[in-house]
């Protein structure tokens, strides 16, 4: 015990959150798309594990080929919009149930995304590549680029939702009977909502590919629950600061605050030698745990159990 | 301003619950009428109602509104035609919204949705004096969620957001069904006052007898799908709940069973 603690230096735990940080963020904007959908849209978007590794694989392969590393971010976003159309598209025009059109269309990019990259498992990213939008070797560089991404993406939504057209996706999110009512075309807007969804989530693909210098075919593995839990930490911590005064703005800044202090608390467990392999069962846990305990909460106040209880104490 | 030629319509064909909802329902609201449709459960309604607001497609027959036809539109293509209230009070509008938000989105009814900026402090100041008139205290709340408001609260607030951009149709599916008798007379009397303002032309079910002699100036009644009865002008005016049921007897040949609707 003595050794084990000794072995752990806060020197050493300083030194890695900024990367915890950068890795929050841009898991952050990930997090942003899975809002869209799992929030917004009230649809559980299982396309994003797929449209991650997607992101990854187009800024990969074309940053080898000699292509700006920025121009292949805004490439990723094109392709994220294109896959959550066509889980859009699936779900709306085949009337596919929302959850299995994005399973299916997670699979097949599975297949897509091997063929982006050659048909090999990874593509490497040479980090002495110029003009990189972040990359591990300059981790304060990258925090703040992500940053000031996050910032922007943030604002855009904003502004976004704010409009007829991004109200008219909240409200189909809100009640379709209504939206329809009032002339809104709900199928459309799912599909604008997927596609933008996915677009986010390519784009952080794209940063986490050049941050850590390669793409993956398995980078995606999972990354719904990664964003998952970071809209739930976000709404937890940020419903507990500002309470029912958190408005929009303030929901989408907490969902990147969620995903940064997932990697923080990713961080933390790394440094205390527990086995990083684990960090996917307590991720689950986690978001098991919080998306229960609002069913929870108004169950216990209005339960059987509690009935009988009363009813057993007045007789 | 509304003409329902021959509709027919069956759920469920070639199973064992096939149900013959609409069979050959044939009407005409002039401009202006103010129609209070009535009958038994499973007379065809709000079957009618859902018809016109193409929730579904017809069977046979055409729909015309405002001499368009609209028989071949799904309900968001004619929602620029028709406002509609739900009887069910959440159906109407989006509780996670703010109620200025709900408005804006009622605003642009049949309109092209951009992307200008949704709610401006002009039209806030437009739904302001909209729901003053509602006298329900909602112009000093605008900014709140519509979750927060209670079932006759949000019926008005449905009946505001169905007329805010005239309708050349209003639908009132027993929008008055789910409240207690005060809120549902004072969401009736908002409805007389919005109709008669806009001069709208409208077709308001409903299961109490009284209110649908009370209100509008021509009543019909269905039964299994058709129209039995209809009644206006000065007929209507002197209309009675006893001569209503005789006329129902003598148009279906059978006795009215709806208790709830004796009762009310």
């Amino acid at each position: 015990m003595g050794a084990y603690l000794s072995s752990l230096s806060f020197v050493d735990l300083a030194g890695r959150l900024p990367a915890a940080a950068a890795q929050g963020l841009f898991w952050g904007i990930m997090a942003l798309g899975v809002y869209i959908t799992f929030r917004i849209l009230d649809i559980a978007d299982l396309t994003v594990d797929g449209t991650f590794a997607t992101g990854g694989a187009v800024s990969a392969v074309m940053i080898m080929k000699g292509v700006n590393p920025w121009v292949t971010v805004l490439v990723a976003l094109v392709a994220g919009l294109a896959a959550g159309f066509v889980t859009g598209f699936l779900h709306t025009k085949f009337g596919i149930p929302a959850i299995l059109a994005g399973i299916l269309t997670q699979y097949a990019l599975y297949s897509i995304n091997l063929a982006i990259m050659d048909f090999k498992a990874n593509t490497a990213v040479s980090s002495a590549t110029p003009n990189l939008v972040m990359t591990g070797l300059n981790v304060n560089q990258s925090l703040l680029v992500c940053f000031i991404l996050a910032a922007v993406i943030i604002a855009i939504m904003y502004w976004f939702f704010g409009t007829e057209l991004g109200s008219a996706l909240r409200a189909t999110g809100a009640n379709q009977e209504m939206s329809k009512a009032q002339g809104i075309n709900v199928n459309r807007m799912k599909v604008v909502g997927l596609a933008i969804s996915n677009g986010l989530v390519a784009v952080a693909g794209a940063l986490s590919t050049q941050y850590s210098g390669f793409a993956d075919v398995n980078a995606g593995r999972g990354s719904i629950v990664i964003g998952l839990a970071a809209v739930i930490i976000g709404e937890v911590v940020g419903e507990a600061i500002f309470g029912k005064k958190l408005n929009f703005a303030g929901h989408l800044i907490f969902v990147v605050v969620g995903a940064i202090i997932y990697y923080l608390v990713y961080t933390l467990i790394l440094w205390l030698q527990m086995n990083p392999n684990l960090m996917k069962l307590f991720t689950a846990i986690i978001v098991a745990l919080f998306l229960a305990v609002p069913y929870l909460r108004s169950k216990s106040k209005n339960s059987f159990a509690k009935a009988g209880k009363q009813s057993k104490k007045e007789a | 301003m509304l003409e329902l030629k021959n509709i027919t319509k069956t759920f469920n064909k070639g199973t064992i619950t096939e149900k013959h909802a609409l069979n050959g329902v044939n009407l005409t609201l002039e401009d202006g009428d103010f129609v209070t449709v009535i009958g038994g459960n499973g007379a065809g309604k709000s079957t009618t109602l859902n018809a016109i607001a193409g929730v579904w497609p017809v069977d046979t027959g055409s729909i015309i509104i405002d001499g368009q036809d609209v028989t071949g539109l799904p309900d968001f293509k004619r929602a620029s035609l028709i406002g509609r209230v739900f009887q069910d009070p959440m159906t109407g509008t989006a509780a996670t919204m703010q109620i200025d938000e709900n408005l804006a989105l009622a605003a642009r009814r049949g309109k092209k949705r951009g992307l200008k900026w949704e709610v401006t402090a002009k039209e806030r100041e437009f739904y302001r004096e909209k729901l003053k008139l509602l006298d329900l205290g909602l112009d000093q709340r605008l900014s709140a969620k519509v979750g927060l408001l209670s079932g006759g609260q949000r019926q008005a607030l449905t009946l505001l957001m169905a007329t805010l951009v005239k309708p050349k149709v209003l639908l009132l599916d027993e929008h008055t069904a789910a409240l207690d008798p005060k809120t549902a007379e004072k969401v009736l009397n908002a409805t007389d006052r919005i109709v008669a303002e806009g001069h709208l032309t409208t077709l308001m079910v409903t299961h109490n007898m009284r209110d649908a002699i009370e209100h509008g100036n021509r009543l019909i009644m269905m039964n299994e799908g058709k129209v039995v009865v209809d009644v206006k002008g000065e007929e209507k005016k002197q209309l009675t709940v006893e001569k209503l049921l005789q006329l129902f007897e003598k148009a279906s040949g059978s006795e009215f069973a709806n208790d709830q609707a004796l009762l009310g």
